[in-house]
């Protein structure tokens, strides 16, 4: 910003924007007291203080209660289908790189039914900013056990408590190749804003996993078990350590906040495409040409 | 088996009749050069001047399993690959065991000498030469991976082809690999097509005529026309996940959509290879999957989402024998009621199929513009026989593409500019604005105050239009901002879950239907359109069917023709008049239930002849014929 003059200056404290103007006009979905409450908050902040233009973001979900979150935005929204806000996400980028693109879900669309997306997604390290809202339930089909609930965790679906061990979004992130990977809380709106603005700005795959409770189905994780449960990351961590990252992310009891890895020296999977464009580029009528040529 | 039995000899008075056709084919071990003798002769044959039709088979194995390529030639113009064998040439033992009894009782074994060993078979008018191609190539030339070249040059010396242009195009072909591989290749075929002229003096009775070679003529797989045909339709992104018959599709668009600005990506599956093909969509780009079967099963949610969302999308569908992994090589018309009924709830889409190699190419072109045009998935219904069926044909005429944009939004053209539905003529941008609706407590609240503090006049990416068809914006778009779902919505994007919406917008959706009907491509049509005796087909057994026709006129038989080459929605102003006014139609297919019939019968209320063949292998015209035979005077 220095470098502008006072001129340029002016003009950019006038093209300013609010938070409404990345609000919709649609009212939230969601029953009162929701964690995605605050995550929405969050992500007007993120966007106001990023400033793009609604034009130029598209925000993609699949299918949940948290999914719901594109048609709060003003920006261009793409709810698809369960578990694959992933894929979509990577056609929107691949075929235009100039989006801003932002990715939203459970952690049933996100680990479960779309777990082999994340994988993937995170391996061709895109630059998609992914907001996982985290609230160890399926809120939307009412109530059942999900991949990230606790082992005997008891929903209407395991009366006797689940018997499958929960996953570790972070850990997974960090495995497949994610290159910023943070966790958030919606009962700490400013510093999840924070970490969305960061994981957007970041040139890359961006997870960002955020507790945020389900006080309908889910009276084990609620808020204060939150308050209770998650702290800051310790003063004078390194994010650049991948390491210290592994350990940071497999550690519960309490649960780290903060940014946990950041590499920001990855080549995206648009660099790796867009350098196989050549620069001369043809017409499709030169390239049938060039083939029939091949084939007489 | 019988013992080992004598081994078979020429007998000099023995000639072979000229015939319209050859039909040559090559049996062996899979992997050991049968497909690259096979397409090298192809290519030979077509650059000497002959019409080339070629069929393959070969196992879902890489390596081992019996593999066979024929290769049909003629100075005229070629519809299927031909039913009995006038030459078989055995590279093997089980080329021999394999193809023996579907030679001609007059026919030629030629094989590799001391490759086969068992003549087992009765011999009867059947002529057998054994050549000594391997001999030759580690003999004189040096280099065993030549037999194959060897091979091709003994057969171009048999058919007494011009050797000028073959030795043009070994050049071609090899040059990129350097001059010695040139000059190998050279000697090679040198040497075969010498063997023949110095060691079998009635070769002169297998001279084929050759047609005039003519500039414009290429030779070319159903897979490769098809993917130039995608090109031609402007499509820059492919997604997709490999799948036999469909991967090479993929891999040739993977060469050549960059060059265009475009990209392929492998997805991690089909369902993601769906879900990429509508993002790309919805940015604007004309994108893209090819599959057989059992991704096309696995890309069904995401088939209702493009409905239901209205974002085009393309879906090659290669078919292959089905059910689940079924015979992954093998020749089925087995995917039609999937690509007309698949996926949950209704939506419009558009079926097509091309009906030869040079009709992939323009339908293509067709499901990028039906796609764009109506704003739903298109299936292009290809299948095994059509991929791998190589082909020589005219060159398209790029000057007779016609691409059909989709309808974008454009807050300042006229409210009142709406499209002609009877035709495929492009499209303006429209005006889609319209104003917001109070709540009523069956969708989404809206914030009034907060609308209001914007205005109520807002893009309808929904707006109920005459034909269906809503003006789309762009992300980037100023004001064209929504949000893109498969939950039921208003004009404006908005869920709603009442009544009356819902039956609006099924209406509003299933229009579209209409004028695609009204807009398909012209049927293959052939034979008298008085005669009483109709066939209907579709997809490649439509060659089939016009060779039983050319031959059944032959014999004095009135016979009419048509293939749609639209499967859904029913192309009824091409079908109306042909099925009411014929005794007996039959609609011959290559699967098991007769899945065109029943979805024709549903339509029309008729009972139809049917012929079906579901064994793995395409429809013969000589079974089609039989049938016709039998409704004559029936
Ligand atoms: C293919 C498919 N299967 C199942 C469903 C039903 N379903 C909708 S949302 C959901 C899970 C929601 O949980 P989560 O992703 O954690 O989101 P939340 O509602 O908790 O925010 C399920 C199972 C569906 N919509 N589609
Ligand atoms: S069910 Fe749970 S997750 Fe869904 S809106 Fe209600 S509180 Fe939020
Ligand atoms: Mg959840």
């Amino acid at each position: 910003m220095d470098v502008l003059n006072n001129n340029t200056k002016s003009q950019v404290a006038l093209l300013e924007r609010t938070v409404d103007d990345y609000k919709s006009d649609t009212k939230p979905t969601w029953c009162p007291g929701c964690g995605d409450f605050g995550v929405l908050n969050a992500i007007y902040n993120a966007l106001k203080a990023k400033g793009t233009d609604p034009k130029d973001i598209v925000a993609v979900s699949g299918i949940g209660c948290s999914s719901r979150l594109p048609f709060f935005v003003s920006s261009y929204g793409f709810h698809s289908v369960h578990g694959r806000a992933m894929p979509v996400s990577t056609g929107i980028r691949v075929a235009n790189p100039d989006i801003q693109l932002i990715a939203f879900g459970g952690d049933g669309d996100g680990f479960a039914i779309g777990a082999g997306h994340f994988v993937h997604t995170a391996r061709r390290n895109l630059n998609i900013c992914y907001v996982i809202m985290d609230n160890n339930i399926y809120g939307l089909t009412k109530g059942q056990t999900s991949p990230t609930s606790d082992l005997g965790f008891v929903t209407k679906t395991t009366p006797k408590g689940s018997a499958d061990a929960p996953l570790n979004p972070l850990m997974l992130a960090l495995a497949m190749g994610a290159t910023y990977v943070a966790r958030g809380f919606s009962g700490k709106t400013k510093e999840l804003a924070d970490l969305i603005l960061q994981g957007m700005e970041h040139p890359g795959f961006a997870v960002i996993d955020v507790f945020s409770p389900c006080p309908t189905f889910n009276k084990v994780n609620t808020f204060k078990y939150y308050r209770d449960e998650a702290i800051d990351l310790p003063e004078g961590y390194d994010k650049t350590d991948y390491i210290a990252a592994l350990a940071a992310a497999s550690k519960h009891d309490p649960y780290y906040l903060g940014v946990l890895y950041e590499n920001r020296d990855k080549a995206t999977f648009e660099d790796h495409v867009a350098a196989t464009i050549p620069a001369e580029r043809q017409t499709p009528e030169q390239v049938l040409n060039g083939l029939f040529k091949k084939f007489s | 088996m019988v013992a080992m039995a004598e081994r078979p000899t020429m007998t000099e008075e023995q000639t072979l009749e000229q015939r319209h056709s050859i039909v040559i084919r090559m049996g062996g071990e899979s992997g050991e050069g049968v497909k690259s003798t096979g397409e090298l002769f192809a290519q030979v044959a077509a650059r000497a001047g002959f019409k080339v039709l070629t069929f393959q088979t070969y196992p879902a194995e890489i390596k081992g399993g019996h593999s066979v390529y024929q290769v049909r030639l003629s100075s005229e113009d070629l519809y299927t690959e031909g039913a009995a064998l006038d030459i078989l040439l055995a590279f093997n033992q089980e080329g021999y065991d394999k193809s023996y009894e579907e030679l001609h009782d007059d026919g030629l074994l030629l094989y590799d000498d001391g490759a086969v060993t068992d003549f087992h078979y009765e011999q009867g008018g059947k002529r057998a030469l054994a050549l000594p191609m391997t001999k030759i190539a580690k003999g004189e030339l040096k280099f065993e991976l030549g037999k194959n070249v060897v091979a091709v040059g003994m057969l171009a010396a048999l058919f007494g082809m011009d050797v000028e242009p073959i030795n043009r195009l070994l050049t071609e072909k090899f040059l990129r690999k350097g001059e010695d591989v040139v000059a190998k290749n050279k000697q090679a075929f040198q040497l075969g097509f010498r063997y023949i002229e110095e060691s079998f003096p009635e070769r002169a009775n297998y001279y084929l005529k050759a047609g005039a070679v003519e500039e414009d003529s290429i030779i070319i797989s159903g897979n490769q026309l098809l993917s130039m045909g995608c090109i031609a339709g402007g499509c820059t992104h492919l997604f997709g996940y490999p799948i036999t018959p469909a991967s090479d599709i993929m891999e040739f668009l993977a060469g050549e959509l960059p060059k265009v600005g475009g990209a392929v990506v492998q997805a991690e599956d089909e369902i993601a290879s769906m879900g990429m093909v509508l993002g790309a969509s919805y940015t604007g780009k004309r994108a893209m999957t090819s599959t057989s079967g059992p991704g096309l099963s696995l890309m069904v949610e995401m088939l209702g989402l493009s409905g239901m969302a209205e974002i085009p999308a393309v879906i090659v569908d290669v078919q292959r024998t089905g059910p689940s992994t079924g015979m992954p090589t093998k020749q089925e018309q087995g995917d039609l009621n999937m690509a007309v009924y698949a996926g949950h709830g209704e939506f419009p889409r558009i079926v097509l199929a091309p009906t030869d190699v040079a009709d992939c190419f323009w339908r293509a072109i067709d499901a990028f513009n039906f796609a764009e045009r109506y704003q739903v998935p298109v299936i292009l219904l290809s299948d095994t026989t059509l991929s791998v069926r190589t082909q020589s044909i005219h060159k398209p005429d790029l000057s007779k593409i016609k691409l059909i944009p989709r309808v974008l939004y454009d807050p300042t053209a006229s409210a009142n500019a709406t499209l002609d539905q009877h035709t495929l003529s492009t499209p303006v941008a429209q005006h889609g604005n319209g104003t917001l609706p109070e709540n009523d407590g069956e969708g989404d609240e809206v914030d009034m105050e907060l609308a209001a503090s914007r205005g109520f006049e807002l893009y309808q990416r929904y707006a109920v239009t005459e034909d269906g068809v809503s003006p789309m914006s762009i992300p980037g778009q100023a004001g064209g901002q929504y949000t893109s779902s498969g939950l039921e919505h208003n004009e404006f994007s908005r869920p709603r879950y009442d009544v009356i919406n819902h039956t609006r917008m099924t209406d509003k959706r299933h229009r579209k239907l209409i004028g695609a009907a009204q807009n398909a491509p012209e049927p293959f049509r052939a034979g008298d359109p008085a005669a009483e005796l109709g066939i209907i087909t579709w997809g490649s057994a439509t060659g089939v069917a016009y060779e039983a026709l050319l031959e059944a006129q032959k014999q004095g038989v009135k016979l009419d023709l048509i293939a749609p080459r639209m499967i859904w929605p029913i192309p009824t102003q091409q079908l109306d008049d042909f099925i009411a006014s014929k005794r007996v139609i039959i609609i011959p297919e290559v699967n098991f239930s007769g899945q065109f019939a029943n979805l024709l019968n549903t339509h029309y209320r008729k009972d139809f002849v049917r012929l079906n063949v579901y064994g793995g292998a395409p429809l013969k015209s000589s079974l089609l014929l039989a049938k016709i035979m039998e409704y004559v005077n029936h």
